[in-house]
């Protein structure tokens, strides 16, 4: 893959090649920084991937890895590798936001786990990424700060709440980023900008400084540009944390060796089910035959790699959507109680004139968009006594009876079940810039592929397919808890077959796009 | 009769021979773990506002709680020393309201999966046992504290604002609920401090908590009804805070009783309320409404996992349990040899504690309590200190007591030592050797001041030795004066007897 005419450029190595360059002494760190730093002084007033960029401050951190490499320090392999990270990660000392007005200004005393993970690798902090306020929104533009384009073309929407991240890996503004995702948030991101981005198993990584939307479903993950990629970024911010009371505790499956061994192209004895009712027959509306197209070829791929194709049914998946809209606004409602205005942010109207009541409702009156504002009062709707066991009650049941879907097909694991189950990360390609603003059900649908896996708490990935009227498709590959390895396995697989057969990057064709006058 | 509240009260005794009260309490107990309930700042009293305060406690985005083993063993320990059982499984619920002590907007608590449930506590009420259902124990944080600056009541509303200190924000909080208790009558305040108690040195004897009232790490809410004699239906009850000491839940029942009567008797309606108590003129007035109560829409944290206690885990406290103050009782008034009257006065002087140590030291039982209760409680009294805070420790005491028995000092010298080791002199045996308050042996001192006392006076030896015995206490007494007191009246008595009488015989 290192032939196409951008291999040159820093910006277009993985992030994998890039630490090998680092570690072999091939190119500094300073370098590097300096190379994306640059591409985002270019691109992004474009884009707008990032919402805060502190280029003296990444250069002097690339600076100390080269200092302490040239020292002879025994560094790891992500030592001097840039990093974009989500600004739902709290970072200590850099403003984080939550793409909020209600955090403006806000530089936290502490580092999140996955951030404090990144910092000892040695990586290198690029920036933090604009994204759908308190990651509520599947196309960043519940974003206070503005919207963000997709790279692939910016009258789109680069998806959400992850858009910021998503526009920055596939513009090449990083190499790599950190998402969260609660009900899509990496996965839809990553299909809508041609990228791989997985959710891992829920408590596989610390949420630990991650601004919480709805606690039980959260998780941060990997966006990344190959699969391998992803597998390793997931790798170094995984694992049991005594700071987050729903971490797993134990031994982690190891990813990049999955990636490595998918790569290798066997799939033979992999029992992979598409999900009938997420596009299959009698499910298919609100599916752009393109979309259905791409996924179809997929599985032809997989099937020619050896593995079983076959289709399971999971009737509670269609009742997904309504669980998760009252789950996580519910717990949404609870977790967005701290912004009162007493203790950070924002404070609206203390002026002597107005009581302590008032100073909160004004502050939270004017600090929150209209899409919070919305799912907040759903929410405190939801949880109300007397309203509590139809709502919160029922669909608490819902997520139970969707694991319980999960759990059968994935039968008892001795020749029953499936490995994986597949689908599409999306229902359609990205949509243009404001097309659904004003319609937060058809926004809502854009998530309706990732919710179960989100609401089972499994891990599931979203591996690019091809292109549809020239924008990338997902397809998303979900495994049993705690098996990533699974989805990395086959998401590798797929992506070593359909880069071969089609001899470059799918991303190599945004890069070309680029020199014959694309965003840049 | 009226009060500065202006309420109508009624005569006690009246009111409850026509009404029957019930009472309910819940009360908090703040646990003497070493770290805060969800993160591991410092939970030591009286630090500077907000130097015990993390990411955790004080809410900031991002935070998550890790509970706390030592809290959650503590509050198990509470519910098998109250007769619960133990949840095999539960959760931690949030209850969410805005108030600038509550960090997260949500207080951390336990709603319908209490940890311990269905326990009871036998209090003692004149001789008579009322026993005390307990509905619940459950675990939760503590909130941190408004500090209203610039109004005169120290209250929110005419302050000019407000400050915050997070300190106790997240310290680990026990809440102990009680059932209604009915059937006690008259007795229901009593049994109120009864409950409050003996819950408190249950607690103390678990070795939890500190249980101080007055620093706010035992708090109690006391809910009071009154209906008339024979109704099926209880009334509606008021819910009193802010009642600080053991007197002040007795007093806070009493007004409630009294005051909730006059208005049922005037056909007013009793108003489901929170009110505050005071302490200065041991009477109640409204706050908060429940009827504009507030949604708490609770729902389980989904930030913890849930607890589940292993059986043999609950099993092993249960067996650990230190000996309970009721047990504790029954078992000293056996040895002790005690009636159930002297054991409440050893308890009412809050004089149990000490006396036991004054006898594990060595003392004997008698000795003990009639030192503790005697000479210490008349001194505790006069200077306004509580009997435990007097600056002599129960060994002292023992040590003192053996003097006695050993006769080196009598019971006039004991109570000069006794003053000296208050005044912080040292232990007594030091202060008889440093102040010389020995009794004196049958030295050639003793032998002179007898014998001076029989030539001082012959008449009185004449007397005696005529067959009035009883004359001779006149020798002892100068004898005694002589020296000062320093001699032992018996040993005086015998040398004196042994001069005087045993010549004739
Ligand atoms: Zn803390």
């Amino acid at each position: 893959m290192t032939t196409t005419p951008a291999a040159t450029d820093l910006t277009h190595l993985d992030a994998a090649e890039l630490g090998r360059l680092l570690g072999a002494g091939e190119v500094s760190a300073v370098d590097v920084t300096r190379a994306h730093l640059d591409r985002i002084a270019a691109d992004d007033g474009l884009l707008h991937a990032y919402l805060h960029v502190d280029g003296e401050t990444a250069l002097a951190t690339a600076a100390a890895v080269d200092a302490a490499r040239a020292a002879g320090d025994e560094l790891g392999p992500l030592a001097g590798v840039p990093v974009a990270l989500k600004d739902v990660v709290v970072t200590e000392g850099v403003p984080t936001t939550s793409g909020s007005r209600i955090l403006e200004g806000w530089r936290p005393p502490y580092d999140a786990t996955v951030a404090a993970r990144l910092k000892a690798a040695g990586t290198v902090l690029l920036g933090k990424t604009n994204m759908d306020e308190f990651a509520m929104g599947s196309s960043t533009e519940n974003s206070a700060y503005g919207v963000t384009r997709n790279p692939w073309d910016p009258e789109r929407i680069p998806g959400g709440s992850s858009g910021g991240s998503s526009a920055a890996v596939a513009g090449h503004l990083a190499p790599w980023a950190l998402g969260t995702d609660t009900g899509g948030s990496i996965r839809q991101p990553a299909a809508l900008t041609g990228l791989v981005g997985h959710k891992p198993t829920y408590g596989s990584v610390s949420r630990y400084g991650l601004i919480a939307f709805s606690s039980s479903l959260d998780q941060a993950g990997p966006m990344a540009r190959t699969v391998l990629d992803a597998a390793v970024l997931h790798e170094a911010i995984g694992g049991h944390d005594p700071r987050d009371s729903t971490s797993i505790p134990g031994q982690h499956p190891l990813l990049a060796e999955a990636a490595r061994l998918g790569a290798g192209g066997d799939l033979t004895g992999v029992r992979i089910g598409v999900v009938r009712e997420l596009g299959g027959e009698g499910h298919a509306e609100g599916y752009e035959p393109g979309v259905l197209a791409r996924v179809a070829e997929a599985l032809a791929v997989l099937e020619g790699l050896g593995a079983e194709v076959r289709e399971v049914s999971c009737p509670s998946f269609d009742l997904a959507l309504a669980a998760y809209y009252l789950i996580a606004p519910s717990e949404a409602s609870s977790n967005l109680s701290r912004f009162d205005g007493v203790r950070f942010g924002l404070r609206v109207g203390d002026d002597g004139s107005r009581d302590l009541d008032e100073v909160m409702a004004l502050t939270r009156e004017q600090g929150f968009g209209a899409e919070v504002k919305r799912r907040i009062i759903l929410g405190t709707y939801a949880l109300s006594s007397g309203y509590y066991e139809a709502y919160y009650g029922q669909a608490q049941k819902v997520r139970t009876l969707i694991g319980r879907d999960f759990a059968s097909a994935f039968g008892s694991g001795d020749g029953d079940g499936v490995d994986v189950l597949v689908s599409p990360t999306t229902p359609t390609v990205a949509f243009p810039l404001g097309a659904r603003v004003d319609d937060p059900i058809a926004m809502y649908a854009a998530d309706l592929c990732t919710l179960p896996a989100s609401l089972a708490g499994t891990p599931a990935i979203s591996v690019p397919c091809g292109l549809s009227d020239g924008l990338p498709v997902g397809f998303q590959i979900m495994a049993p808890t705690l098996a990533d390895d699974r989805c990395y396995r086959v998401a590798a697989a797929l992506e070593a077959a359909q880069d071969a057969a089609r001899g470059h990057r799918l991303l190599d064709e945004l890069a070309a796009r680029r020199t014959t006058g694309g965003p840049a | 009769m009226t009060t500065t509240t202006g309420d109508r009260l009624l005569d006690f005794d009246d009111v409850v021979s026509r009404y029957e009260p019930v009472i309910g309490l819940e009360t908090h107990v703040e646990l003497g773990t070493v770290t805060k309930m969800f993160c591991g700042c410092s939970t030591t009293f009286g630090a500077e506002p907000n130097t015990q305060t993390c990411p955790v406690c004080l809410g900031l985005p991002g935070s998550l709680p890790v509970a706390n083993a030592a809290a959650i063993e503590a509050t198990v320990q509470i519910g098998l020393a109250l007769n619960c059982r133990i949840a095999s499984w539960c959760r931690f619920a949030r209850k969410n309201y805005f108030y600038p002590d509550i960090p997260k907007g949500f207080q951390t608590s336990q709603y319908d999966e209490p940890l311990c449930v269905s326990g009871y506590l036998d209090v003692v009420v004149d001789g008579e046992t009322h026993r005390v259902e307990i509905e619940r124990v459950h675990l939760e944080e503590d909130t941190g504290k408004n500090l209203h600056v610039g109004g005169s009541t120290g209250r929110i509303h005419g302050a000019d604002h407000s400050l915050v200190d997070y300190n106790r924000a997240g310290i680990p909080l026990v809440e102990i609920v009680t059932r209604p208790v009915s059937g006690a009558g008259a007795k229901a305040p009593e049994v109120a401090k009864a409950y409050v108690t003996e819950l408190r040195e249950i607690i103390q004897a678990l070795g939890v908590s500190d249980v101080r009232m007055e620093q706010g790490s035992l708090r109690c809410d006391v809910n009071t009804s009154i209906a008339p004699v024979g109704a099926l239906e209880m009334g509606t009850r008021t819910e009193t805070k802010n009642v600080n000491s053991l007197r002040s839940v007795e007093r806070s029942v009493r007004y409630e009783i009294r005051r909730q009567a006059a208005l049922l008797d005037e056909g007013v309606r009793i108003r489901q309320e929170t009110r505050h108590f005071h302490e200065d003129t041991g009477s109640t007035s409204p706050g908060r409404s429940k009827e504009e109560a507030t949604d708490y829409r609770y729902f389980p944290e989904p930030d913890l996992v849930p607890l589940a206690p292993d059986a043999a885990w609950v099993e092993s406290l249960r067996l650990a349990l230190p000996e309970l103050p009721a047990a504790r009782r029954a078992r000293l008034i056996q040895e002790w040899g005690l009636s159930d009257t002297e054991m409440t006065w050893l308890l009412n002087a809050g004089a149990l504690g000490v006396v036991a140590e004054t006898v594990a030291a060595g003392a004997s039982p008698a000795e003990a309590r009639k030192w503790w209760l005697g000479e210490l409680a008349r001194r505790a009294n006069e200077s306004g200190t509580e009997l435990t805070d007097l600056p002599i420790t129960p060994a002292q005491v023992a040590e003192l007591s053996g003097l006695v028995a050993e006769g080196r000092v009598n019971d006039k010298l004991a109570r000069q030592v006794l003053d000296h080791v208050l005044a912080g002199e040292g232990g007594p045996t030091e202060v008889v050797e440093a102040r010389g308050l020995a009794v004196l042996g049958e030295s050639d001192e003793l032998v002179a001041a007898v014998e001076a006392a029989i030539a001082g006076a012959p008449d009185v030896v004449a007397k005696v030795r005529a067959g009035k015995v009883q004359a001779l206490g006149a020798l002892v007494g100068q004898v005694m004066k002589t020296t000062k007191g320093q001699a032992d009246a018996a040993t005086v008595r015998r040398m004196l007897e042994e001069r005087v009488v045993g010549q004739t015989g």
